[in-house]
């Protein structure tokens, strides 16, 4: 699965929605996912691609993860994947 | 109603192992928080907080009470000898029956179970130590304390996060005022900074790496720390008469669920304890010079704090001082109100005021007399000690000043 589609998943799994109901424009706001589902789709994403993402509540438009869009969550996600090999 | 007053004090926390070591610290402003040390602290993210350093139980205790003193409980019988010896007190025939216990923590024996899980899952061992229970409990404690001094009145733990020390003092409080006993011991203690204990916080991403900043733009999350604070809440008449030394008065409580969100607070619950506690103490808000604020350095709580005590003061809110000793000591979470009313002693009883240190950029949403960087000289005549515990559960204390003749 592409790391596109499985980033999706998790995040249409904490929104209780479908995947096709979760696009890329999507903010996590407008589906829904309050400041808990963001700690654990973060958690969620750590576990799926074995990756460390680098978020602070306290300060998310400071962190060097973008969690703007489902977009920049997914551009976010590739980047520490392709870091990480 | 009785009055209450406070004829003891003992703390041991990374500022201090007593009470004159860790005023000295927040009257110097000095900061306790530094590298943690122990076991696979490499693995976790999160390395700073406010670890009590350079403490020796072996010197402290006998080798029967180590085998069932987890460190939590270590702390607190340290703090309760120094609060008892303060208050001259000792326990015995109609006293010890009717004086009691009541502590907050959170935690339990952290490191007891961080050990033991080790054993178990790590070291693949089926056995451990006999006295693993009566060691982590959560109570273990409050009863150790109550065998210490022969307390054998009402007795218990409050367990409520980061507001335990306040709901507990908030009932050995009620229980003198209400007359039902003349003298009750009380305070709280925690110890999580262990493997386990970090690591469950760093899960949650509010923690900082850097530094506790309350109040401060850059703030960026909360340091954990690590200690007890214990007090002797007594009966006015009572100690009068035996010419006891007067702290200060515990002169109200007040308490309040947010019924909202398991960790985010609210300016609502928050504002309703602190109105609250004025009330109960009947005193009018412009009576309050100094909050110790519950001030955790997150972005979340510094906001909303700020707010509910804009609400509650009105203009009043700009000409009163509020500042987070967590900056200095970190959050003790069960036992941080305890520690914090340390502060709020010193402020009513000395006139100095324990400024919130690594303070380095106004924050709009903040807009309050922080008490930035220096601790100040004022009188103040009525304190407050804010805690506002995850799960939405608010107490708030006041205390009145005690003129000395």
């Amino acid at each position: 699965m592409q790391i596109r589609d499985r980033v999706i998943e998790i995040i249409a799994e904490q929104a209780v929605l479908e995947p096709s109901d979760v696009t890329m424009d999507s903010t996590l706001e407008s589906l829904g996912i309050d400041s808990l589902g963001l700690v654990e789709s973060i958690f969620a994403i750590e576990e799926a691609f074995d990756i460390s993402v680098p978020f602070n509540a306290n300060e998310p438009e400071q962190s060097d993860f973008d969690i703007s869009t489902v977009a920049a969550i997914v551009d976010g996600v590739e980047k520490l994947v392709k870091e990480q090999t | 109603m009785k009055k209450v007053v406070i004829t003891g004090a003992g703390t041991i926390n990374s500022l201090g192992q007593s009470v004159p070591d860790t005023l000295e610290a927040m009257r110097e402003g000095r900061c306790g928080i530094g590298e943690l040390e122990f076991r696979d602290v490499d693995r976790l993210a999160i390395r700073i907080g406010g670890q009590v350093k350079g403490f020796e139980p072996e010197k402290r205790f006998n080798r029967q009470q180590l085998s069932l003193f987890d460190r939590f409980t270590q702390f607190t019988i340290v703090a309760a000898r120094e609060a008892v010896a303060q208050s001259g007190l000792e326990f015995s025939g109609e006293l010890a029956a009717r004086a009691g216990v009541v502590l907050g923590n959170s935690g339990g024996g952290m490191t007891t179970l961080d050990e033991n899980y080790r054993t178990v899952y790590e070291d693949g061992k089926n056995r451990v130590h006999p006295f693993v229970v009566p060691k982590l409990m959560n109570n273990a404690a409050a009863s150790h304390l109550s065998m210490e001094f022969n307390l054998m009145g009402p007795s218990f733990t409050v367990s409520t996060a980061c507001a335990s020390s306040n709901h507990a003092m908030a009932q050995a409080f009620q229980m003198v005022h209400g007359g039902m006993t003349p003298v009750m011991i009380t305070g709280g203690s925690e110890s999580m900074l262990c493997f386990g204990g970090v690591k469950a916080w760093e899960g949650l991403r509010v923690m900082s790496r850097d530094g506790c900043r309350p109040f401060s733009a850059n703030r960026n999350g909360m340091v954990q720390g690590e200690g007890a604070g214990i007090f002797v809440f007594e009966e006015y008449e009572h100690a009068r008469r035996r010419g006891a030394e007067i702290m200060a008065e515990v002169a109200g409580f007040a308490m309040t669920s947010d019924a909202s969100d398991i960790v985010m607070p609210s300016k609502q619950g928050a504002a309703r304890a602190i109105s609250g506690a004025m009330a109960d103490a009947r005193v009018n808000p412009e009576e309050v010079g100094y909050i110790n604020a519950h001030g955790t350095g997150t972005a979340a709580n510094d906001k909303t704090e700020s707010a509910a005590v804009a609400d509650v003061f009105g203009a009043h809110a700009d000409a009163l001082m509020i500042s987070s000793t967590k900056s200095m000591h970190g959050h003790l979470i069960g036992a941080t109100g305890a520690v914090e009313l340390l502060a709020c002693i010193m402020a009513v009883r000395d006139g100095v005021i324990a400024p919130t240190i690594g303070y380095e950029e106004p924050d709009p949403e903040c807009a309050l007399d922080v008490v930035p960087n220096e601790a100040r000289e004022r009188h103040v005549d009525v304190a407050l000690s804010n805690a506002f515990a995850f799960g939405g559960l608010n107490a708030v204390l006041a205390l009145r000043r005690v003129s000395r003749n």
